[in-house]
Order: C-alpha cells, then sequence, then structure tokens
C-alpha cells in the first residue's frame, strides 16, 4: 500500500530577553546552578509573576513576521502538571487566546516550488526548570535557572508531507527567529527545539491517522532522522496488522531510533484554566504598528531583492540570506569591491570554506568585510590574477597583513607587460621544439600545455587572457 | 453535576495528593454541593456579555526588561530540605 506521511511541528523558542518572563532574575546561558533563580522562579508562596514587556514585543514580532493575526487581549493560562523541575505545580502558558494566530511559513521544496505551511498559533509561556539524575543516589538534583525563560511555541498545522518538507519549515523559522533577532537559535543550547507529531495514512485517505510525537529532537539531522525511523515504524505496525498508540517517543541519537516514553497513566491531563495571577494581555493597533516598524527586511525580501539589485542568481540569493549576518557581510564586501557577482563567489567559496575550515563564526573571522573587498578590488583592476588571489587570501586569513601588503611583500603583483610575456613565451617554445612541432603539426590540445609552462614560468602571474592571446599568435605565427 | 469519588481519586492522584476512599468520598460530597451551588449561575442571563478572563476589569501591566532581582540562592536553599551542588534535592524521578 503506498502511504502518505502527515507531520505537524511544534517548535519551542526560547526569547532573547535579558530578564525572564515573570520574573526580574536574568536569563544568561551557563551560570551556576540556582544563581538566577528568585523566588518567583521557585514558586515560593506569596509571589506574583509581572509580564516582561520585551517578551511580548518578540511574540507580536514573529506574528508580524509570519504574516499572522495579533491577538488583541491574549490570555495566560495555568497548565497544570507534577514534575520537580516545575515547582508552582503548573506552568504559566496560554491556551485559548494565544498573542500569535493563524498564519503562515512559506518553505521551498526539492525541486525548487514554494509551499506555503500554516502556522495555527504561537504563544507565550515560560520553561521549566532542569533535572539531573546522573551522580545522586536515590536522588535527583534540580536546577531552576532556566525555569521562567521566556518561550515562544509556534506550532505549525499538519500540512508537512515529509521529513525533508518538516526540516525545511524548521531551518526557515530557525532563520526567521535570527533575523528577528528575538532568539539565538542555539539549538545545542536549547534555546530553538522541536517536538513532532507524526502519523501515516493510506494514500488518498483525508482522515488523519493516530499520531506518536516525538520528543528531543535537537538538530536539523536528528528531526529528518527521527521523523523517517518514525515513519517506518509506522507502516511496518500497521502492515503487521497492528495499530499505532498514541504516544510520546524519545528520539535517541546514540541508537538511531524512537522509543516510548510515557505510558498511558501519564495521559495528559492539564487542567487548563485561566491563571487568576495575570490579566488579560492588551496589544493595541498602536502597539503592533510600533513593533511593524521595528521589523528588519526578511529573509524572502532579502533574496529577492539580491536577486534584483546584484543579479545574482536565486541559488545564491538564498545562500547568501539564510543567516543575517552573512547577508550584511555580502552586501559590505559587494559595496566595497564595486563587483557583486565576483563578491558573491567568493563569499560562498573561498571565504565560507575558511569559516568551516577554522571553525570560527563570522563575526570573529581574521578576514573583515573591508578586507576580503580590497582583496577582491585587486583582481578588479587586474593587479593579480582570481587564482593568485586565492593565495593573497589565504596570507590575509593567517594574518600576514592586507591584501596590497601581501601583494607587495610575496611579489605577485600581475605581469601585464606583453613584452616581458612575449619573452617568456619565445623561451617556453625553445626549451619544448618537440611539442611545438606536434601542435604545429595539429595537435590542437597542446595549447593547454603551452599556457601551463608560461604560468609556471611566470609563478602564476602572468595576466591569463593575454598569455592566451600572445601565445595564439606566436604559436600559430 | 455531582463528583464521584473515584474523580476525587484521579484528581488527587495527578496531584500527587494521597488520599483514603473515606475521604474521597468526604470530598465529593463536598465538591458536588460546592458545583451545585455555583451551578445557579446557569439561570443567569448572560446572552451578549462577553466571557471574562478576571473578575478584574484590567489590564495586565508590563514589566520592562530589565534583571532586578539579585542572587540569592544561599538564602533560598538554606530552607530547603536537601541541597548539594547548587542543586535541590528530590527523591529520584525516573522518566
Amino acid at each position: 500500500m503506498e502511504w502518505e506521511t502527515v507531520i505537524g511541528l511544534e517548535i519551542h523558542a526560547q526569547l532573547n530577553t535579558i530578564s525572564k518572563i515573570f520574573s526580574g532574575a536574568p536569563t544568561a546561558y551557563g551560570a551556576e546552578p540556582n544563581r538566577q533563580a528568585c523566588a518567583v522562579d521557585l514558586g515560593m508562596p506569596g509571589v506574583l509573576p509581572v509580564l516582561n514587556q520585551g517578551a511580548v514585543e518578540k511574540a507580536v514580532m514573529l506574528g508580524l513576521a509570519i504574516d499572522a493575526e495579533i491577538t488583541p487581549r491574549s490570555v495566560f493560562a495555568r497548565k497544570n502538571y507534577f514534575y520537580p523541575d516545575l515547582p508552582k505545580g503548573y506552568q504559566i502558558s496560554q491556551y485559548e487566546l494565544p498573542i500569535v494566530a493563524r498564519g503562515h511559513l512559506d518553505i521551498e521544496l526539492e525541486d525548487g516550488t514554494i509551499k506555503r505551511i500554516g502556522v495555527t498559533r504561537a504563544h507565550l509561556e515560560e520553561d521549566a526548570g532542569k533535572s539531573l539524575h546522573e551522580g545522586f543516589e536515590l536522588m535527583t538534583g534540580i536546577d531552576l535557572n532556566r525555569a521562567g525563560t521566556p518561550l515562544i511555541e509556534i506550532v505549525s498545522e499538519p500540512e508537512l508531507r515529509s521529513a525533508k518538507e518538516a526540516v525545511a519549515y524548521m531551518k526557515k523559522l530557525h532563520s526567521l527567529v535570527r533575523y528577528l533577532d528575538i532568539c539565538d537559535g542555539n539549538m545545542q543550547e536549547g534555546s530553538f527545539r522541536c517536538d513532532a507529531n507524526v502519523s501515516i495514512r493510506p494514500k488518498g485517505q483525508t482522515e488523519f491517522g493516530t499520531r506518536a510525537e516525538l520528543k528531543n529532537l535537537n538538530s536539523f539531522r536528528f528531526v529528518e532522522r527521527a521523523i523517517n525511523h518514525e515513519i517506518e515504524r509506522q507502516i511496518d505496525v500497521i502492515e503487521g496488522g497492528g495499530s499505532v498508540v498514541q504516544e510520546t517517543r524519545l528520539y535517541d541519537p546514540d541508537r538511531d531510533e524512537t522509543r516510548s516514553m510515557r505510558t498511558k497513566e501519564e495521559a495528559n491531563d492539564y487542567r487548563y484554566f485561566p491563571d487568576p495571577d495575570l490579566l488579560p494581555v492588551v496589544v493595541d493597533t498602536a502597539f503592533v504598528n510600533q513593533m511593524r516598524e521595528k521589523l528588519p527586511e526578511l529573509p524572502d525580501a532579502k533574496r529577492a531583492r539580491f536577486v534584483e539589485q546584484y543579479g545574482l542568481s536565486d541559488y545564491d540569493a538564498g545562500v547568501l540570506t539564510a543567516a543575517r549576518e552573512m547577508g550584511d557581510f555580502y552586501e559590505a564586501v559587494a559595496a566595497g569591491c564595486g563587483a557583486p557577482k565576483l563578491a558573491a563567489n567568493w563569499v560562498m567559496g573561498e571565504f565560507s570554506a575558511a569559516l568551516n575550515r577554522s571553525e570560527v563564526e563570522l563575526a570573529e573571522a581574521p578576514v573583515n568585510a573591508e578586507g576580503l573587498a580590497g582583496l577582491l578590488a585587486r583582481i578588479q583592476d587586474e593587479t593579480i590574477s582570481g587564482k593568485i588571489a586565492k593565495e593573497v587570501f589565504e596570507a590575509m586569513w593567517n594574518g600576514e597583513g592586507d591584501a596590497d601588503t601581501v601583494i607587495e611583500a610575496k611579489g605577485l603583483k600581475q605581469i601585464t607587460d606583453t613584452g616581458a610575456i612575449d619573452a617568456i613565451i619565445d623561451e617556453v617554445m625553445a626549451n619544448n621544439p618537440q611539442q611545438l612541432e606536434q601542435y604545429r603539426g595539429g595537435k590542437d590540445k597542446l595549447f593547454g600545455f603551452f599556457v601551463g609552462q608560461v604560468m609556471k614560468a611566470t609563478q602564476g602571474k602572468a595576466n591569463p587572457a593575454q598569455v592566451n592571446e600572445r601565445l595564439k599568435a606566436k604559436l600559430d605565427g | 453535576m455531582s463528583v464521584e469519588a473515584s474523580e476525587v481519586q484521579r484528581i488527587a492522584h495527578l496531584a500527587r495528593l494521597a488520599m483514603s476512599d473515606e475521604k474521597a468520598r468526604e470530598f465529593a460530597g463536598g465538591l458536588s454541593d460546592i458545583f451545585a451551588f455555583v451551578e445557579q449561575l446557569d439561570g443567569a442571563p448572560i446572552e451578549g456579555v462577553e466571557p471574562m478572563a478576571h473578575p478584574l476589569d484590567a489590564e495586565q501591566r508590563l514589566r520592562p526588561d530589565a534583571v532586578t532581582e539579585p542572587d540569592n540562592r544561599e538564602g533560598f536553599q538554606a530552607i530547603a530540605p536537601a541541597v548539594e551542588g547548587g542543586l535541590y534535592l528530590v527523591p529520584r524521578v525516573i522518566e
């Protein structure tokens, strides 16, 4: 039987406020345990939550960026469950009236077509603390530094049809929250987390099958692998005559499998009700407009502009705009050297390769936009060839100075003097009489041999176009 | 609406409260009386009245995004039953 996969994603993004959503404790990552957990975060008796304006602003910005409805009066609710890293016994979340409703995100499929994925809702809530089960005899250690960190949970419609689509959606959202500067997107530290609801149904059937919820998908690679595994598992279960049970499954990256996590005894019964400690959150038109003005140019718009303004291919524009910093870097290089296509090739080629090799972030790269533009300008004015430029670039990356300094110090300036080139060509011809004879006898392929010899004799410094032209004249002459 | 003792037990379990069957029956009776009292509101004319999320007709005040709470871990942990290495210790929880 042919099966169709149905996937919906719930993505939790930590908002990068400096203080918590309902308290004035700091949110910085990596502090000593419980140094950033105040009375509100600990759920001490008598405390009251006060909502952080920064969290509301960031939630509204996300809503505007996905073309969603901003709820004029949204309501916080208590989601009740028992777990020690949730000291109040409930998580403050939003239920019936989330701050953001009904938006969408366009993803690009492998064949280049655009698919619009509905976003059901996005709501504000507080993160829980962390439980540490290792290293204590019969006890669990609780760190509440993370408790109360603002989260926005973004829930997609069940409109994704493959693991690849799910990854494309997740990457798109990841890029968006970083553009908006509302989340640092650090998946390893848990700032951007994903749960996937996965089910299958016979192709053509309209009703959904029973779904399993996959948790702990903290990298793009894991999302794809875990979903594909889960699809196979469900097909095996159904084709083996069984039926899929609704349950939560945890992905184990070491074993590359999912396994059941919750038994039915723990069936979700959260008994939501409006939190009496918090009043309705009013977001009026003036506030929304203020946030609209704060929106940066978004990835899709920037990509279209790069195609239009710089004459780049849609693919290249997509690569250069995937991360906001990379787009800014590219624009600075293009403006600095006046050659947008050359700049695109270098930023995506040599420069990105060097970043990967050195495992450094863009901001820490030893060659900045001005430096790279300076190098490309020397290709443009024919001081050096593109090939020599790679050598100069490497020296710049190793801290040997800017392009002009390196070119001067290493004597890499291109030879453009026709007389000098002619002299070298004559020498090469004289040294290779056999090849010359064969070439003149009709073996055209040997032209490349002569080009190579000339470039070798000049250590690559001869202007390639001139070498071609002069060689042709002399060999045929 | 009346509440059964079994339902009281279920809710008690969700909140991790231990309760004897006798107590559960007692609470079921009390809770049923409370619901009956509240259900009088079903007779109130509410056509055209917006649902309320809060009894106060007011809006949530917002706090500027600033750190205002100093670290007081020692103070809080002085009253905790068990701590180790800065962590609060609780009976082992197995997932």
